[in-house]
């Protein structure tokens, strides 16, 4: 509890910063514990239904306990129709999840984001926000193998 | 071969964007001295003589709207650059912001100075962490030099909700709050963020105006089209065989687009449709191709400019797969603040799903169509209004693709 009253503390004083501290206790955990939220909403002197209210409403922001290494995988069309879904099916088998899930050891967490800015290089998954592209399910295992 | 016009992206390559003096060597921060020696008024005159036009896919002269905010009577206003950047396809301000962070910070400080604020934030979407960090040292590097004077830029970062591009929202979000669009008028210019005046401009649109006084409104404005000016950074994605950005004036074809500037249809495969402007864009078939790209030529066929994304599909594509795979991004990104998108988005994904599994019927068309009209007109934001628009030309355009799973 004390830690994270140290870390949103220090968004208090910012305008608008309840956002940033969420941020800031999503870079920490990868996740936004719920009794963090609690803490959010009496440092910033809102109800704690405002509090989660601005939580859950930003799908960047995840709730509750997630993997060390959150793998999110782009549908958006252009990553769709470059082959995602082969993608996706092969990182589930891999990973023995379906996306939305966490694997059983804590380490990876398998969602679905929206175009993450990289179509470039579709289709694109990111881990932890960095993008990876030019994806083929051969290229999924290496990929994972990097994920110490 | 066409050739590429690079103005906004003239540092590409060529400096080291986390080295400011790179950019100062390059002629960089000179039109913001230039501007502070100009009347508030000229500049502003300057800017909209230039005729340029809102790159975030509004259209609206961007002169005329800093005078809004010039006029108002406010102890504070606001300067916000848009990098939200979450229309599927799109990553042109991504581009400016890695390559050139210096010349969006210039252009900022320019409007900063055109309106009388001191204040600027950049609001740039959480899946740039690394985007982030670039525009900190960018900004720390500027202070240091003391280029900025005394305008300040703060940047804060999106948290993966498409409807926060739209300004109010993105507003709202900046004062931390959940992101949903207000209600208008009033408009931002007028009575934006903590109820001050407050620009809101898109990355591209900012990133053009330092060369926009360097070389003069007379310039710029003869490059490209009449009545949208300048050069478009698109962003080419899809079934085309360069799959890249590009930047180009706007007074070229889509055909040139795909054909002289991507490289056509790999594999010797045929064309089928191109949607440009991001998942709202309408789908454009064959017939349509010798359009020119600049925002009232594609608003008169009823397709959009919007971000300059460019998303090709070739004879092999499924039309009703991908606009199904489309209005589930819609029923997703739905706020939820007004009825006929909250329940329109999903209705509409029920339909065309329902269609793309062989389980609908000719009265699904209907439906559809009706549907889609009613929420262009009844939504309270451009979310929900755009939404309809890739079903609504699918629908026009390559109709039998629907019958065909009926
Ligand atoms: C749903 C929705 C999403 C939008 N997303 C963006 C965006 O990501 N970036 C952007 O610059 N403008 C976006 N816009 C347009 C903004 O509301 C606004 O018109 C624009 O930032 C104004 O800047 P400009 O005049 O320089 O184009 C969006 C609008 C809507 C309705
Ligand atoms: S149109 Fe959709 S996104 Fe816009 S305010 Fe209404 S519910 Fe929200
Ligand atoms: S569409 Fe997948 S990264 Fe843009």
């Amino acid at each position: 509890m004390a830690d994270y009253k140290e870390i949103v503390s220090k968004y208090k004083d910012i305008p608008g910063g309840l956002i940033e501290a969420y941020h800031a206790l999503q870079k920490e955990y990868n996740y936004i514990p719920e009794e963090a939220i609690e803490v959010a909403a009496q440092v910033f002197g809102i109800p704690k239904a405002k509090a989660y209210g601005v939580a859950s409403f930003y799908s960047y922001f995840k709730i509750g306990k997630r993997g060390q290494y959150i793998i999110r995988m782009c549908e958006s069309a252009p990553c769709h129709v470059a082959g995602a879904d082969q993608v996706l099916k092969t990182l589930e088998s891999c990973l023995g999840i379906k996306a939305g899930e966490t694997t059983a050891d804590g380490k990876f967490t398998l969602e679905l984001t929206e175009c993450v800015g990289q179509c470039q290089a579709t289709p694109v998954i990111t881990i932890n926000s960095k993008p990876y592209g030019d994806l083929y399910p051969e290229k999924i295992s290496a990929i994972l193998g990097e994920c110490k | 071969m066409a050739e590429e016009m690079r103005i906004l992206m003239r540092n590409y390559g060529k400096i080291d964007p986390l080295n400011i003096d790179d950019y100062l060597n390059a002629g960089g921060y000179k039109s913001l001295e230039k501007a502070r020696s100009m009347s508030q008024k000229d500049l502003i005159e300057e800017v909209r003589k230039s005729g340029l036009r809102g790159r975030g896919g509004a259209g609206f002269n961007t002169g005329m709207k800093w005078n809004f905010s010039y006029s108002a009577v406010a102890d504070q206003k606001y300067v916000i650059c848009n990098a939200d950047e979450g229309e599927p396809g799109t990553y042109k301000d991504r581009l400016i912001m890695e390559n050139d962070p210096q010349s969006v910070l210039e252009g900022m400080a320019i409007c900063g100075y055109a309106i009388g604020s001191n204040q600027g934030y950049i609001y740039c979407r959480g899946e740039y962490p690394y985007v982030v960090e670039i525009l900190n040292t960018a900004i720390q590097q500027a202070k240091e030099k003391g280029v900025l004077g005394d305008f300040n830029i703060e940047v804060r970062m999106g948290a993966g909700a498409y409807v926060c591009g739209e300004e109010s929202a993105l507003i709202e979000s900046i004062e931390g709050h959940r992101g949903e669009p207000r209600f208008k008028p009033p408009f931002p210019p007028v009575i934006g963020l903590w109820g001050k005046p407050t620009i809101v401009n898109n990355v591209e649109t900012f990133a053009n105006i330092p060369v926009i006084l360097e070389k003069g409104a007379d310039w710029y404005a003869g490059i490209g089209s009449k009545s949208y000016p300048g050069t478009k950074l698109m962003t080419l994605t899809g079934d085309i065989v360069k799959r890249t950005f590009i930047e180009v004036p706007t007074d070229i074809t889509i055909r040139q687009l795909i054909y002289d500037f991507g490289g056509g249809i790999p594999e010797g495969k045929k064309f089928k449709a191109v949607q440009i402007g991001g998942t709202s864009g309408g789908f454009i078939p064959e017939t349509l191709l010798d359009t020119l790209i600049d925002f009232d030529s594609m608003a008169a066929i009823g397709a959009t400019l919007g971000s300059g994304a460019v998303f090709v599909m070739d004879e092999t594509r499924d039309i009703v797969d991908v606009t199904n795979r489309i209005t589930k991004f819609f029923e997703h990104e739905s706020c939820g603040k007004c009825s006929p998108c909250r329940e329109g988005t999903k209705r509409m994904h029920e339909i065309v799903d329902k269609i793309n599994n062989g389980l609908g019927s000719a009265t699904d068309l209907d439906l559809l169509g009706r549907l889609g009209t009613v929420m262009s007109k009844a939504c309270l934001c451009g979310l929900g209004q755009a939404a309809p628009s890739p079903v609504l030309t699918t629908l026009q355009h390559f109709r039998s693709e629907y019958s065909n799973k009926l």
